[in-house]
């Protein structure tokens, strides 16, 4: 008796213990945002009033030496370079993770699947640095007027791989996790392979799916260092060079991420704070294709449950 | 590197401390950082009571750092701005070198040549294809260094005046970054710290001249910057011990030998 509840004295302690433990490691991500965004916040005050709010979000002309703030340009970069990416990668991704789970036999998703996490792996200077030298060549000869092969294109395929085993992976789950008895059920009402997957799986997947496109969002909208080698960097709001809507992908772009890496080092005063209002805006923009996301998978879910 | 040798210095301060060794902080430019790091550890070697800390932050912080007393010495590696004199009139410079910057472009383009005014509007986007400036047919890409960069501070004093590089340029953060880009992409130009060219870009003679050291020297080469050592007021004690050695006879040999200009 006596020993019984001194083990059940012992057990509710380390109960509570780990409950404590648990909340401040869920509590420390919290604050850290919190502390990242106020220092941030409050670097960039400087600038939001020197500069105005709405002259910094809507000028087209970044050029600190003449005290020209205009983040317009890099807010279309990331915008567009992101969405380059999505457009190229979502597919081979979303590919990837249905031939794993569905189609491959064991032994080549053996040798697939590592390699797609080694991608992964790979560090973003190298991909910058393979994107340079043979990216940026091949994309050059394409035949349009003001082409050079640095641009939104280049910095899109090096995004879009850069992505993929993020959006592959976390897909390739979702679609595992769909229960049997939907493969065997479709399977045994007459349809083929294909409507199986197109029909059944992927749809009841879709929430991971989208958990996964949003990973990669992020991740796009938050890659540095391979995006200033092969996007050109030039501040200017990217425009179609021929009739073709798609050769705006030719244009030369700057990131929000890059305008700040390429140009904190040498900044002071003003232009210092203008670089941290980048920051600002690239924070609020990533939060808000987090919500929207979630909103998505809060509708997709509710939705799937009605059916 | 910056973090390296401060902590290496405070080291040897608290090692050295009974010595009471005097302590010359140095910031500043980048490009003249190297420079200033190999001249004070060569000065510290006979001068064993001084400690001479470099620390880099770019031209604009080098200058300022004088007058907010966080450095004893600032380091430029372009001409002191009007509007910074104006502001610190105490501000004393010094010429301790002098960095030639080149205009080259990627091998192929046919023009070898060229003025400092087609220069100036090829950079301003005025210009925008070699067969003006007598090259072949071919769409002219511009390459520079990002805003901010001594480098392209100096190369806008000296060549565009009044005109601004153009917004479409291609901009890369490092003068290695602007030497592969140019080496890799046909029709494009830039402009390089004379310490990089190699055989992967070719050099334009400008006004006639080559850039080489011997022409920058001579004045016949135009596009020449100086790399400036600045003091609240005239240096004394320590200070002006080690600036009179980086003008004397050894450390400017030592400049030459690092691929700078000396200035005696």
């Amino acid at each position: 008796m006596t020993s019984g509840s001194r083990h059940y004295a012992a057990r509710t302690g380390i109960e509570n213990t780990m409950k404590t433990v648990l909340l401040v490691s869920a509590l420390a991500s919290v604050l850290i945002v919190l502390l990242i965004f106020i220092f941030t916040l409050k670097e960039a005050m400087p600038a939001f009033r020197e500069i105005g709010f709405k002259d910094m979000l809507l000028g087209k002309v970044w050029r600190p030496g003449n005290d020209q703030y205009g983040i317009l340009a890099m807010i279309a970069g990331s915008g567009l370079v992101t969405l380059g990416a999505v457009a190229i990668g979502v597919p081979l991704a979303l590919g990837t993770a249905v031939f794993l789970s569905e189609i491959a036999p064991r032994w080549i998703s053996g040798i697939v699947r590592p390699s797609v996490e080694l991608l992964a792996g790979i560090p973003s200077v190298v991909y910058g640095l393979f994107g340079m030298v043979v990216l940026v060549p091949l994309v050059r000869t394409i035949p349009a007027p003001g082409n050079v092969g640095f641009g939104l294109l280049s910095a899109s395929i090096v995004l879009a791989v850069m992505v993929l085993p993020t959006i592959a992976n976390v897909s390739e789950f979702a679609i595992r996790s769909v229960p049997r008895g939907y493969r065997e059920g479709s399977l045994a009402l007459g349809a083929t392979k294909w409507e199986t997957i197109a029909r059944v799986i992927v749809p009841s997947a879709r929430p991971g799916i989208i958990s996964a496109v949003v990973l990669g969002l992020g991740r796009a909208l938050g890659e540095t260092i391979a995006m200033i080698m092969v996007i050109g960097n030039s501040v200017v709001i990217p425009s179609a060079s021929t009739g073709n809507p798609l050769s705006i992908f030719l244009s030369r772009a700057r990131t929000l991420t890059g305008n700040i890496a390429v140009e904190i080092s040498y900044a002071t005063g003003v232009h210092e704070s203008a670089l941290f209002a980048t920051g600002v805006v690239l924070f609020v923009l990533i939060m808000l294709v987090n919500s929207s996301a979630r909103f998505l998978l809060k509708s997709s879910i509710s939705r799937g449950g009605k059916n | 590197m910056r973090f390296v040798s401060m902590a290496a210095a405070l080291l040897l301060t608290i090692g050295a401390s009974s010595a009471a060794a005097e302590e010359i902080i140095v910031s500043g430019s980048t490009t003249v950082q190297p420079l200033a790091e190999l001249l004070a550890e060569r000065y510290e070697a006979t001068h064993g009571d001084v400690q001479i800390v470099v620390q880099g932050g770019g031209s604009s912080v080098g200058v300022k750092s004088i007058s907010n007393g966080t450095a004893h010495i600032g380091m430029a590696s372009r001409e002191i701005k009007a509007s910074e004199i104006e502001e610190n009139p105490e501000m004393v410079v010094h010429v301790i070198a002098r960095d030639g910057i080149a205009i080259v472009t990627c091998p192929g383009s046919g023009v070898d040549e060229l003025t400092m005014d087609e220069v100036r509007d090829i950079f301003a986007g005025n210009i925008t294809n070699w067969s003006q400036v007598g090259g072949s047919d071919g769409m002219i890409t511009v390459v520079a260094r990002e805003e901010g960069s001594g480098t392209r501070a100096a190369f806008e004093e000296m060549v565009m005046g009044d005109e601004l590089i153009g917004l479409d340029a291609i901009l890369q953060p490092s003068n290695g970054a602007v030497r592969t880009t140019v080496a890799t992409t046909p029709g494009s130009i830039a402009f390089l710290s004379f310490g990089y060219l190699d055989d992967s870009t070719s050099p334009i003679r400008v006004n006639g001249a080559a850039p080489t050291p011997e022409n920058a020297a001579n004045g016949s080469y135009p596009v020449v910057r100086p790399l400036n050592m600045v003091t609240q007021g005239a240096p004394t004690g320590s200070i002006a011990g080690w600036l009179e050695y980086i003008l004397g006879d050894e450390a400017q040999e030592l400049v030459a030998s690092e691929g700078y200009l000396p200035v005696n």
